[in-house]
């Protein structure tokens, strides 16, 4: 066999290796190896690669390597649990420009000799487009997650139009360049895309960051699906095409959790005082103590433990568990029950309940747990709002009804530990919070934890 | 595209259709190393900037853009890993 036979066997092998690692992620005890597996398959991939030239520039290869490693393990290994959908929005970011400049840099040549076939022209806009729209979208959503600079819901009536008038120049600039060559095309899609990604995201706000996050992700695959036909590469191809699967999964599954359609999160501005019969804000709210919370717990069978955006703000999920195993030891039924779209991305809560040692058998979706909420005696909700606001099940005047929600009003006793009154990004008035058997606990949630769980161990706790 | 031509769109097509199914299965505990997973193997872009180098760039911008796209993806590829590999870890031990 030829070189180049054995360098097409090398990329296939990556290719089955790759399959073999998200096969793997079907079970926790078999992931850390498909993980493994993964990587291999990268590995093998770059040494091909390699080989397919002379290795003409070990300077900037070697350069580039280094550099890359060194940020990239700098990154995974510094980043808090509880930072993750900032790390995967920036990851997302960088995946789709550095699938853009390769793009560029492999049809460059073509473009200064003036001989970029159309078909050339036509793959090479497409991952320059897909690509720049995956880089400025994800650096709009790492902002928002960050809380800093454009953080806020930026929209503006007609923006759609705009959106629309951009995706079709992009389109005839391609198509331009497709027939007339040059080199200006190029930079324009790249320069017309950028502006659609921060436009896409900037009217977005931060409860809808999962579904943003799984759509960005699956454009950073698509891009590297689009430099493979660049390249004429199977095996970018395949698995740029798999990384846009799994984000095209994942889009659908949060858009499922919210009762939303895609277009629905990406173009309609959502929430403020839309509709709803709401609540009356002036209504009072009954204040209750840690004290009154532990006498609550010292009768509970079956304890459900609720985890949301907040936990992960508060950094309190190690104080979660440790109130989970001092009922747990008491002998009392513990469960957390985690909404697909609780947090700020997909599995955020798993991730931050597995930090901090808590069996993945007692995290419940919430398919399996809503049945359950009836004989449950006291349900603890922590930094979650929206998505156990009852009003998306009874009201259906109310902006969020339909949304499957956590039906933690039917546990005996709720409790909520909350900041303030203040209301969930929907913008909308919780129900739950007046409801006779719920017991609002304000403060921030670790300090009120943390003052349960240093209660709990002398009172809760069998001598 | 010059030796995928319809072949390329066929592998495409082949590809998607395991992706949605392979990552079907997978449990929603595990969505954000899932996330972080294909975010390293959304570096497979460095096996063209890697083949592209080795082979040698025509002009200086060719290079710069080579090594640019090779950092990035790079990045992608260990951070990727790296983080998946850690997260993962904390699944495992219970």
């Amino acid at each position: 066999m030829e070189a180049k036979e054995w360098i097409e066997i090398c990329y296939l092998v990556s290719i089955v290796l790759f399959i073999f690692g998200l096969k793997g992620m079907g079970h926790p005890k078999k992931a850390v190896r498909g993980n493994r597996l993964s990587a291999a398959g990268m590995l093998i991939a770059m040494v091909a690669a390699l080989l397919e030239g002379q290795f003409l520039e070990p300077v900037w290869i070697i350069a580039g390597l280094t550099l890359g490693a060194g940020i990239g393990l700098w990154l995974a290994l510094r980043v808090a649990m509880t930072e993750m959908p900032e790390l995967v929005a920036l990851l997302n970011g960088l995946g789709g420009a550095a699938s853009a400049t390769v793009a560029l840099g492999a049809v460059w040549p073509m473009v200064v000799a003036g001989g970029v076939s159309p078909v050339d022209s036509l793959v090479g806009g497409a991952s320059l487009a897909i690509g720049s729209v995956t880089l400025s979208g994800s650096v709009m959503a790492y902002l928002k997650l960050r809380g800093g600079f454009g953080s806020g819901t930026v929209g503006f009536k007609g923006q759609s139009y705009l959106n629309g008038a951009i995706l079709s120049a992009i389109a005839a600039t391609t198509i331009l360049w497709a027939s007339g060559g040059g080199m200006i095309p190029p930079l324009v899609v790249c320069g017309l895309a950028l502006v659609f990604g921060y436009l896409l995201v900037s009217p977005i706000g931060g409860a809808d960051m999962p579904v943003v996050i799984s759509l960005l992700n699956s454009l950073s695959g698509l891009a590297a699906a689009a430099t493979g036909f660049v390249f004429g590469n199977n095996v970018l191809i395949v698995a740029g095409t798999l990384v846009g699967a799994s984000g095209l999964v994942l889009t659908q599954i949060m858009c499922e959790a919210m009762n939303r359609s895609l277009a629905n999160v990406l173009f309609s501005s959502f929430g403020g005082d839309a509709g709803g019969k709401g609540v009356d804000r002036n209504r009072a709210v009954t204040k209750y103590s840690v004290e009154d919370v532990i006498m609550q717990l010292e009768n509970a069978q079956s304890v459900v433990l609720v985890p949301g955006y907040g936990l992960a703000v508060a950094q309190a999920q190690h104080s979660l568990r440790e109130l989970g195993d001092i009922l747990t030891n008491r002998g009392v039924e513990v469960r957390y029950a985690i909404h697909p779209v609780a947090g700020r991305m997909p599995g955020h809560m798993n991730v931050l309940l597995a930090e901090a040692n808590v069996d993945y058998d007692i995290q419940a979706e919430l398919e399996e747990i809503n049945p359950d909420f009836d004989q449950t005696d006291v349900a603890i909700i922590v930094g979650a709002n929206d998505v156990t606001n009852p009003a998306a099940r009874d009201d259906e005047e109310s902006p969020i009804y339909g949304m499957p929600i956590l039906n933690v009003d039917k546990a005996r006793t709720c409790v909520v530990l909350k900041r303030s009154l203040s209301p969930g990004f929907a913008g909308i008035d919780n129900e739950l919070f007046y409801n006779d058997n719920t017991m609002m606990v304000f403060g921030d949630a670790k300090d009120t934890l943390v003052n349960l769980v240093n209660r709990g161990k002398t009172e809760l706790t069998m001598h | 595209m010059t030796g995928v031509g319809l072949l390329g769109i066929y592998i495409f097509v082949m590809a998607a259709f395991t992706g949605l199914e392979l990552v079907k299965q997978v449990p929603t505990t595990l969505h954000t190393p899932l996330m972080s997973g294909s975010n390293a193997i959304s570096g497979i872009t460095i096996v063209g900037a890697l083949m592209a180098l080795s082979q040698g760039a025509a002009d200086e911008v060719t290079r710069a853009l080579l090594f640019v796209g090779l950092v990035l993806a790079t990045i992608n590829v260990f951070g990727g890993y790296a983080v998946t590999n850690r997260m993962l870890k904390m699944f495992q031990k219970r």
